[in-house]
């Protein structure tokens, strides 16, 4: 059924294949009022495989949401490439990547339903076409009962959904998360992340996952990235090995404390010193 | 009816009724004021005298000119000014300090530059207007949340797309505050330059009329004007807060 709304889930095979690309990747932002340079991100090197969903860990400050804007498109790299389905990226938001944003990015001014069809009617899509898409996606988040409320009608969490069915209508093939359910409550939280679960397995996008919820990184990914303190890197990629049909249920499971650690371990340190307080921590490059 | 628009209601009803025992019983002679009940009959009477509307549609057009340009162009070069942070850094100061220089001492100047006629009331009343637009549309497109701009990014939408689908929308509330004080001003701005220098037009009338000692027209014309003010910003003001109980504001 989910067909109607995302694009075909990837053939046998595929799930190897390299759907996005970052080589080199630097982004320094120019220095304030004469300041030194900020460099902020990089150097990166990483593959995201087609279908996988791969989340981003870090301590605070270290780059996680630029690389999410350097791989959107929305911020171009100061050095380094970044490809997608083997077209580069060069500072506009190509076809086929949606963005879900840490802040509410629901239009006020619209109905749930229209902020859902927004991206469908700026791109032409037929009535008709618009029509079934939305119906689905506002099913299928669970909205059915608020179409035609108003985000200041809905909760942190239900607003979240909408944009989330917002991104979800225009078919993208790389879903990129900045946090998502940063402000939302654990119970919400655990109950969205079993959503954007089932909505990866149905649609068969490739999903990052940008965050700073280690269990959140771990149930939800297939590999998980650890960058370092600023700037940020991947200090090691560590590989969940869980089941494609998954959901919250395994955190139960001591396979789960085991891998929430490690990223911890990895992570304890690049923290500290993200804080200022000079634990030496290894760097290093990843793939 | 809320405990607010009761109190309104009372103190208004309450004002009128005041006025109209003091204008009766004569603690109020008629050469200061008439009495609220006279003022409506010569409204009235005003109303099926077709001089009154031909002067009523000289001053409407002016002010809906007037109106529409401070509006439009208000909303542009505010626009224009947030896109530019250089340009808005220089003319800031003048913005600022813009409602303190008192604009109608400025109209003969414009009478020599525009010529006798409609225009010099015109531009002074856009003047005066204008930069209330200025500033609002500048103070709105400030606070667009920086994640709806994204958002229209990722949508790809074009420059003239972005503007008119998601940064007007988003900075409606304050363009809308903008566009009350610019329909304000522009009724001050026209009917103040008619009271000076005008052989038509209802600040004319309500001039003619005080030079001629005829009170009942005086404030029966006073009467209309405030009444169609009141009427437009009602509605102005009805709109704005539909749209702000729709946002949750």
């Amino acid at each position: 059924m989910l067909a109607e709304v995302a694009p075909p889930p990837p053939q046998a095979g595929a799930a190897e294949a390299v759907h996005a690309r970052l080589r080199g990747v630097t982004r320094v932002y120019p220095g304030r009022s004469g300041g030194p340079d900020v460099h902020a991100l990089g150097p990166i090197d990483l593959d995201l495989k087609q279908g996988e969903f791969f989340s981003v860990v870090g301590p605070s400050g270290c780059g996680k949401s630029t690389l999410l804007d350097v791989l959107a498109g929305l911020a171009p790299p100061t050095e380094g490439t970044v490809e997608f389905e083997g077209n580069r990226i060069a500072g506009d938001v190509p076809d086929g990547v949606g963005v879900v944003f840490q802040e509410d990015a629901s239009f006020p001014w619209l109905s749930v339903e229209d902020n859902v069809a927004f991206g469908l009617r700026r791109a032409g899509v037929e009535a008709g076409e618009t029509r079934r898409r939305v119906d689905f996606a506002i099913g299928f988040m669970g909205l059915r009962d608020f179409r035609n409320a108003y985000p200041s009608q809905l909760s942190g969490g239900m607003r979240q959904r909408v944009c989330i069915a917002r991104t979800l209508v225009m078919q993208p093939r790389l879903i990129l998360l900045d946090e998502p359910f940063g402000a939302l409550d654990q119970q919400t939280r655990l109950l969205m992340g079993d959503e954007l679960l089932r909505l990866w397995r149905e649609t068969g996008a490739t999903v990052m996952l940008i965050t700073h919820a280690l269990d959140e990184a771990n149930l939800l990914s297939d590999r998980i990235g650890v960058m370092s303190a600023r700037p940020g890197r991947f200090i090691e990629i560590v590989e969940t090995g869980w089941d494609r049909e998954r959901d919250s249920s395994l955190a139960e499971r001591a396979e789960f404390g085991a891998v929430t650690s490690r990223l911890w371990t990895l992570l304890r340190g690049e923290s500290l010193r993200a804080m200022g307080q000079g634990a030496e921590a290894p760097v290093g490059g990843a793939r | 009816m809320t405990p607010a628009a009761i109190l309104r209601t009372t103190v208004i009803v309450g004002a009128v009724a005041a006025l109209e025992i003091a204008c009766r019983t004569g603690a109020i002679p008629p050469t200061m004021v008439v009495a609220p009940s006279a003022m409506l009959a010569g409204a009235i009477e005003a109303l099926g005298d077709p001089e009154f509307w031909r002067h009523f549609g000289v001053t409407v057009e002016a002010v809906a000119i007037a109106m529409a340009l401070a509006i439009v162009g208000g909303f542009c070069v505010g626009f224009a000014l947030t896109r530019i942070p250089p340009l808005r850094r220089a003319v800031s100061p003048f913005l600022a300090s813009y409602y303190s220089i008192p604009h109608i001492a400025f109209y003969p100047l414009l009478i020599v530059v525009f010529g006798l006629g409609r225009t010099p009331l015109i531009v002074l009343a856009t003047l005066f207007a204008m930069v209330a637009m200025i500033l609002a549309t500048m103070a709105g497109l400030d606070r667009v949340p920086s994640v709806l701009a994204r958002t229209a990014r990722v949508h790809r939408l074009s420059l003239a797309s972005e503007i008119w689908r998601v940064r007007l929308p988003a900075a409606a509330p304050h363009i809308l505050s903008g566009l009350k004080l610019a329909v304000a001003y522009s009724f001050i701005g026209v009917i103040a330059g008619e009271f000076i220098m005008s052989t038509e037009g209802i600040g004319h009338e309500i001039a003619y009329a005080y030079d001629n000692f005829n009170n009942r027209r005086m404030y029966a014309l006073i009467l209309i004007v405030l009444a169609l003010v009141t009427t437009f910003n009602m509605t102005v003001f009805a709109w704005e807060r539909r749209m702000l109980k729709r946002r949750g504001l």
